[in-house]
């Protein structure tokens, strides 16, 4: 069909096309715009799917972080949440008197110190990581109302945490006036059942004793040591060496040594504690007498990139999941010289670590390579206890395989047997686990390291112990574990 | 009992905000946007959520002020309504609905953090509206807009050089000359410069000559470190080309290309590289490049569902809050519903241009109204992306809701345009069937703009 007026107009291809009248809808010329149209609303859907997910998933874990002021505007119409531990004890409650003036109140003062923190010159600790809950009012939303109509502050949520304050004390004072960090842990569920730091402070007082606090770095009181102690490993950093051994030889069989006492490379000797000659051995015995001689041997035929990967599976030189936490630092690499890998095989060098990082270490060998993530918080109540949020154990990481586990297990299970955490056998349960004298002088005064399992066959509990200035493990550590796994079976009965 | 009005008053703001969206997708998807009562009842929302909010306000502040501004912005926009329905008889009212919601969005949100700029955008938008008027009715008399080709490119290339000679840094960027950003200007006669090239035969010298144009258009900006602009003019440029070829394997290339020169810009760029890890892992680089996002999905996160209430939220602890992060700040103040029903209104805002494009004879004014629509769906696309972490941050604004006078002022002139081509289409439907009646013969061939 044509229009007869403007005939020329066909013919001059280089003129504006126009779409025919008779296509209304602009046929074949408009496939991109609808394509073009097509795609935007589809991205705008997106965006807006996203919005739904991130309020719906992800938002949770951004507005719990202790970085979000935020909720500290709610205070001025709710009162804060108490803390209560997992066996039903108060550990932070807000008291409100005549006059409507809060008060934070700690009625176990210095016990629970660093773990459920402080909410006054800043926010540390459980006060901090679950600062959005215990100003976040859960009850039924016509209580709230009728609360605002009488112009009354609503109550904060509870926060329900796995803390046990039998535990929580029997390390407490398992450290006694001595310095130190003991965290204990379920390995099946990451429930972090006790977490001391040690020197420590009053948070009822807190805000007296602030300015004194934060100028004496002698004592750090305010560190959490669990969490953010940055100590040498010593003997405890076998574990991270004999892994690298296994999964460059495939098993422990092929290791045999003959110790004499001292080991010399490159002019650095190496000593094992007292000079004691093991004489001949086998990769058991040798982690089992926390021989330095052969596990300096066998990190310098590993070499440093190897221990370095195997050391950065093990969560070295990472962010793990604790509030304030401090990474752990390994140095070694491809070119470090021979000194310097035979000092850092044996746990001395520059490595640093943290209790917590080796109670995680403990959690994957005792639950088959898996390490659940670590929690403080069993679940988030109404302050008419109706339970709001459960947090449910989650597995957070898998760092080595099954069998890798089981070996380190093994080599673990013999320390207690017949080697330097021997004080742990015999008490009614069976126990794993590896002791360290991390030198920290010249004079060769130690931190005494134990980090370990209890009931083999299935997992009941992970404790790691540092005492600092405490000597060997077998001397300081080994016995505050072993109160912490006693009050443990003697607090649950584990026999169902 | 001021936090109990304050309380409901959220959830009636809400409710209304849901209701408008819902309006909004019928209209659209009817494509009816001429409909009286449906536009009234729109219009009845509209001054329903900005009376509830500004009531909120003014309880929360006791700022008289507030009171002012609200009786302002309602003369503004009652007027504003009524000249178009004078002036335009056949303009469309849903575009206009739209563009008095989101407005009015962005001085609630502004009135809220900070009257005076509220008071200075409000002015803005009410002399660009003004001004804008008779855009409509000149766009389709100005026959030779489609002849300035290269004045068109000079002007884009030229302004933006200045912009990178003369502008002082702000915020990592080079936006901002004598007051003004020159960038949102150029969105538009970028968009004419690619039409009147592209809007006959298309040869591959055209092609090559406006890759070369939009080329140094995006070059300058990138050097200039406004990425978000240099992002929107690229995809406007790609979606053109296609557009006017019809040939999607140089969408795909020119994608393919895009996508090359972003993992280049993240070699070669520090700023790029900030951007991307701020991105992947905000809480990670928190006291430095960390820092705005998380503030920002902070206040979203908080916000929830149904937000914390008008004045009982922190937006003001979220960096540059009215210019790029004003969706975080709706969002927790007023919910993210809201903020979904926000970016359902944006979307048809978009398709209703794309179905003007769809309707349009005239190959010229087609791509234009395709052009100035993806611009738009793409910087509300970088601006709400960025902010929610849905995509790295770009630092565009959220045209006519965040604070910027030159924002707004070039907005209300691309919608003046897209109005002007939306009468110009229902001129041609009735020219149609005025033709269809004076000779039932016809039944297509080809149409002449009359």
């Amino acid at each position: 069909m044509k229009i007869p007026d403007f005939p020329e107009e066909r013919t001059e291809s280089i003129e504006e096309e126009y779409v025919p009248a008779s296509m209304p809808e602009g046929g074949r010329k408009n496939g991109p715009y609808r394509f073009i149209g097509a795609l935007f609303a589809m991205l705008f859907l997106g965006l807006a799917g996203w919005v739904i997910y991130f309020n719906a998933v992800v938002s949770e874990s951004f507005i719990n972080s202790p970085y979000n002021t935020r909720q500290d505007t709610f205070a001025d119409r709710v009162i804060r949440g108490p803390i209560i531990s997992s066996d039903g004890q108060v550990l932070a409650r807000t008291d409100v008197d005549e006059y409507g003036t809060e008060t934070r109140v700690y009625p176990y003062s210095e016990l629970f110190a660093h773990v459920v923190g402080y909410d006054s010159n800043g926010k540390s600790g459980l006060e901090s990581e679950a600062n959005f809950d215990l100003l976040t009012s859960r009850e039924f939303f016509v209580d709230q109302l009728v609360n605002e109509f009488k112009d009354r502050k609503n109550i904060g949520a509870s926060v329900i945490s796995s803390l046990n304050t039998t535990l929580q004390m029997t390390a407490y004072s398992a450290l006694g006036d001595r310095r130190g960090a003991v965290i204990a842990m379920e390995p099946k569920t990451g429930r972090i059942l006790a977490m001391v730091s040690k020197p420590d402070f009053d948070p009822n007082t807190i805000a007296e004793s602030w300015d004194y606090m934060i100028q004496d770095e002698n004592d750090s009181s305010l560190l959490n040591r669990a969490v953010a102690g940055a100590y040498p490993p010593g003997s405890v950093f076998k574990i991270v060496t004999a892994l690298d051994y296994y999964r460059k030889h495939g098993s422990f069989s092929g290791f045999s040594f003959l110790c004499e006492g001292r080991i010399t490379m490159m002019d650095h000797t190496i000593h094992c504690y007292n000079e004691t000659v093991h004489g001949s051995e086998d990769l058991y015995s040798a982690f089992a007498n926390s021989c330095n001689c052969a596990f300096a041997q066998a990190g310098v035929d590993l070499g440093g990139s190897s221990l370095r990967k195997t050391a950065e599976d093990l969560l070295f030189n990472q962010e793990l999941p604790f509030t304030q936490y401090r990474s752990s630092t390994f140095t070694l690499d491809a070119d470090s010289g021979i000194p310097l890998i035979m000092q850092t095989s044996i746990g001395q060098g520059n490595t640093l670590v943290s209790p917590a990082h080796m109670a995680l270490i403990a959690c994957a060998v005792a639950n088959g390579g898996t390490i659940m993530k670590p929690q403080l918080i069993d679940e988030i109540q109404n302050s008419q206890g109706d339970v709001v949020r459960t947090v449910k154990p989650t597995e957070w990481k898998t760092i080595m395989t099954q069998d890798e586990a089981q070996a380190l297990s093994a080599l673990m299970q013999g320390v207690v047997e017949n080697g330097t955490a021997y004080g742990l056998s015999g008490r009614g349960y069976t126990a794993a686990g590896k002791t360290g004298s991390a030198e920290f002088d010249e004079e060769g005064s130690s931190h005494s390291w134990f980090v370990g399992y209890s009931n083999v066959s299935s997992p009941d509990l992970v404790v790691a112990v540092i005492v600092e200035d405490g000597g060997t493990g077998s001397e300081s550590a080994v016995p505050a574990a072993a109160a912490v796994f006693d009050a443990y079976y003697s607090t649950f009965d584990t026999s169902g | 009992m001021i936090n109990i009005a304050v309380e409901l008053s959220k959830y009636v703001i809400l409710t209304l905000m849901v209701i408008y969206t819902f309006y909004c997708l019928f209209l659209t998807y009817r494509q009816r946007s001429t409909d009286q009562e449906p536009i009234l009842k729109q219009f009845i929302l509209i001054f329903l959520i900005d009376t509830v909010s500004f009531g909120v306000i003014y309880l929360k502040t006791r700022d008289f002020q507030v009171i002012f501004l609200y009786v302002e912005m309602m003369v503004f926009f009652s007027a504003f309504q009524l000249l178009y329905r004078i002036l335009y008889r056949k303009a469309s009212l849903l575009l206009i609905n739209n563009m008095c919601l989101l407005l009015s969005v962005g001085l609630i949100m502004l009135t809220r953090l900070d009257i005076s700029s509220a008071m200075k955008q409000l002015a803005i938008a009410a002399a660009g509206s003004g001004i804008s008027l008779v855009i409509p009715a000149a766009i389709r008399r100005m026959k030779f807009l489609r002849r300035l080709t290269w004045l068109y490119a000079l002007t884009g290339v030229l302004l933006l050089l200045a912009v990178l000679i003369l502008a002082r840094t702000s915020y990592g960027a080079k936006l901002t000359l004598w007051g003004a950003q020159p960038s949102e200007a150029i969105k538009i006669t970028f968009v004419f410069f690619m039409a009147s090239i592209l809007y006959k035969r298309v040869t591959r010298a055209k092609v090559i000559a406006a890759t070369i144009v939009a080329a140094l258009h995006v070059g300058i900006l990138v050097v200039s470190r406004d990425l978000g602009s240099a992002l929107i003019f690229f995809v406007a440029y790609l979606i053109l080309i296609f557009a006017a070829t019809r040939k999607f394997w140089l969408f795909l290339l020119g994608a393919a290309g895009g996508a090359g020169a972003s993992v280049a810009a993240y070699h070669l760029f520090g700023h790029v590289r900030e951007r991307v890890s701020a991105f992947l892992d905000p809480m990670a680089v928190y006291q430095n490049e960390g820092y705005q996002i998380v503030q920002s999905l902070f206040a979203i996160g908080t916000g929830g569902w149904f937000g914390m209430g008008l004045c009982q939220g922190s937006p003001q602890k979220i960096p540059v809050v009215k210019n790029d992060f004003i969706f975080s700040a709706i969002c927790e103040e007023m919910g993210g519903i809201f903020g979904i029903c926000l970016i359902l209104v944006c979307m048809t805002f978009f398709l209703m241009i794309v179905n003007i494009s769809l309707k349009i004879r005239s190959t010229f004014y087609k791509l234009i109204a395709l052009g100035l629509g993806t611009e738009y769906a793409v910087q509300v696309f970088l601006t709400i992306g960025g902010v929610t972490k849905f995509i790295p941050m770009t630092g565009v604004t959220l045209p006519l809701v965040a604070y910027g006078g030159s924002s707004v002022i070039s907005t209300i002139i691309m919608l003046s345009i897209i109005q002007g081509l939306y009468i110009l289409r229902e001129d041609e439907d009735e020219e149609i069937e005025r033709i269809r009646r004076e000779d039932p013969g016809f039944s297509g061939g080809t149409y002449r703009e009359y």
